[in-house]
């Protein structure tokens, strides 16, 4: 059973429905015993960090996702999800889990583009993904796949050998960034069509073992 | 980069899709689901559905078919049309759409924009703007204004000005529509784009007035738009979705040609 944290009344049911259409077997929980007995976790996270860091401690959530990666259980974080995997964030200045060192920092302003055009922010929309490493979880994705991405703060592990994939929009930053039994995106691949359910598909048949 | 969005718009009438010309003369061609699936298999971007009877019928039809359309297409859908409070909000976003759109409602209470945004996220909420050309004058200084009830009640705003504040208020992208444009097929209102585009800083997504993707091209280049918004050019298929990002692609536009 796959477990996909929601830790925020309300929240959209999109990954949930995306693993239903791919055959897997998937509940939204908040039960710390059915988050560590299940066989993979996936953390969505929406909204701002601040607000996602304080339910996840308010829900007595944070041990238990760090309980998850330190067991070696695939865990795949999304978005919010994915910032909030790193020490901290510039939004809203929070502590967060540090599971992988570094930060998730703002596009800076005014953020231009190569022809000095100037870029608007959110960076909102389909962009691409070139792949820095090899990873089970990413295999099959094409140079000319798109992903859709909303996002104002940008992922920034600490170490370069943390960064499995980047992206480019006024500056190039990591897009994809993942240590041992952890993967991390800043796209939405639950809302990026084929390739974005290839990536999902690919994490529900992963071992949690890097090549 | 980021690629230039094309967009399919489908008006929902009690649950079936139809294209309203001018907002009149509706012509039924077909069912939500089925035409949302078509479009993101052709390569649909993001689709928006709008619900042109939400103003006087239920809802709950509508949010039956925002549910179904979640669990068959895998991009971002917005739904627009009678949103008028958080708990219209709400039960679509739940209902699995990843946007709403707000109208008439939010020049009514801009607080709705505000209050959205806090719940739900920036970028979950869409303004849509209807606009009408008009004289310039003291309170329209752009000659563009804000008009509402399918641009038959002209508000005395200004585009430009309501375009900023709701910004301010925390709209993550603005849906503009110019109702001069709207079903002509003469193209773009790219003056008007441009001028919102170039005085914001989140997405303009133009519509209104699309008839060939000479007009796509133009909007999403000297119209500055960041997406443009499809209906009749693709419903009476003078062209597919994948010739329209064929052709943007060999002009040298950044579309997303896989899918």
């Amino acid at each position: 059973m796959i477990a996909i944290i929601d830790y925020k009344a309300g929240n959209l049911r999109s990954v949930e429905r995306a693993l239903k259409k791919l055959g897997f077997d998937c509940r939204i929980t908040l039960d710390r015993e059915e988050i560590l007995a299940s066989d993979r976790v996936i953390f969505p996270g929406v909204g701002a960090a601040g607000k996602a860091m304080a339910d996840l401690r308010h829900l007595d959530l944070d041990g238990v996702l760090k309980q998850v990666f330190e067991n070696g259980k695939p865990f795949l974080g999304i978005c919010i999800g994915a910032q909030i995997i790193l020490d901290r964030s510039e939004e809203d200045h929070v502590h967060c889990l540090g599971l992988i060192p570094g930060e998730a920092k703002a596009f800076p302003v005014p953020l231009m583009s190569g022809d000095k055009e100037r870029l608007k922010i959110p960076h909102m929309g389909w962009n691409g993904l070139r792949l820095i490493k090899r990873h089970p979880v990413l295999s099959g994705i094409k140079p000319e796949d798109e992903f859709y991405f909303v996002h104002s703060y940008y992922l920034m592990p600490a170490s370069d050998s943390d960064v499995i994939g980047t992206t480019d929009y006024g500056i190039r930053f990591p897009s994809v960034i993942g240590n041992r039994n952890l993967i991390a995106m800043q796209f939405h691949l639950e809302k990026s069509g084929a390739p974005g359910l290839k990536i999902l598909k690919n994490f529900c048949d992963w071992d949690g073992q890097t090549c | 980069m980021l690629s230039k969005r094309i967009i399919p718009c489908l008006d929902v009438k009690e649950g079936r899709t139809t294209k309203g010309i001018k907002f009149k003369q509706n012509v039924d061609i077909g069912d939500p689901v089925e035409m949302g699936r078509f479009y993101y298999e052709e390569g649909a971007d993001e689709i928006v559905f709008y619900d042109i009877t939400a103003s006087n019928e239920r809802r709950d039809i509508m949010i039956d078919v925002v549910s179904r359309v979640a669990g068959e297409i895998f991009i971002p859908f917005s739904v627009g049309g009678g949103i008028r409070t958080l708990d219209d909000m709400r039960s679509v976003l739940l209902a699995g759409a990843e946007k709403v759109s707000v109208n008439s409602a939010a020049i009514k209470d801009p607080d709705i924009i505000s209050s959205g945004a806090e719940a739900f996220g920036s970028q979950c909420i869409v303004l849509g703007m209807d606009v009408k050309r008009v004289k310039p004058s003291v309170t329209i200084p752009t000659g563009y204004e804000m008009v509402i009830n399918g641009g038959r009640t002209y508000t005395g705003i200004d585009a430009l000005k309501w375009a900023k504040v709701a910004e301010g208020l925390g709209a993550g992208e603005i849906c503009l529509n110019s109702i001069d444009a709207d079903g002509t097929q003469d193209g773009y209102e790219l003056t008007l784009t441009s001028l919102i585009s170039e005085n914001v800083n989140i997405p303009v997504i133009a519509s209104g007035g699309a008839g060939s993707i000479d007009h796509i091209h133009e909007v999403l280049t000297t119209g500055r738009a960041d997406a443009a918004l499809v209906a009749s050019i693709i419903h009476y298929e003078t062209c597919s979705i994948r010739e329209i990002k064929e052709t943007l692609h060999a002009r040298g536009v950044k579309v997303r040609m896989k899918w």
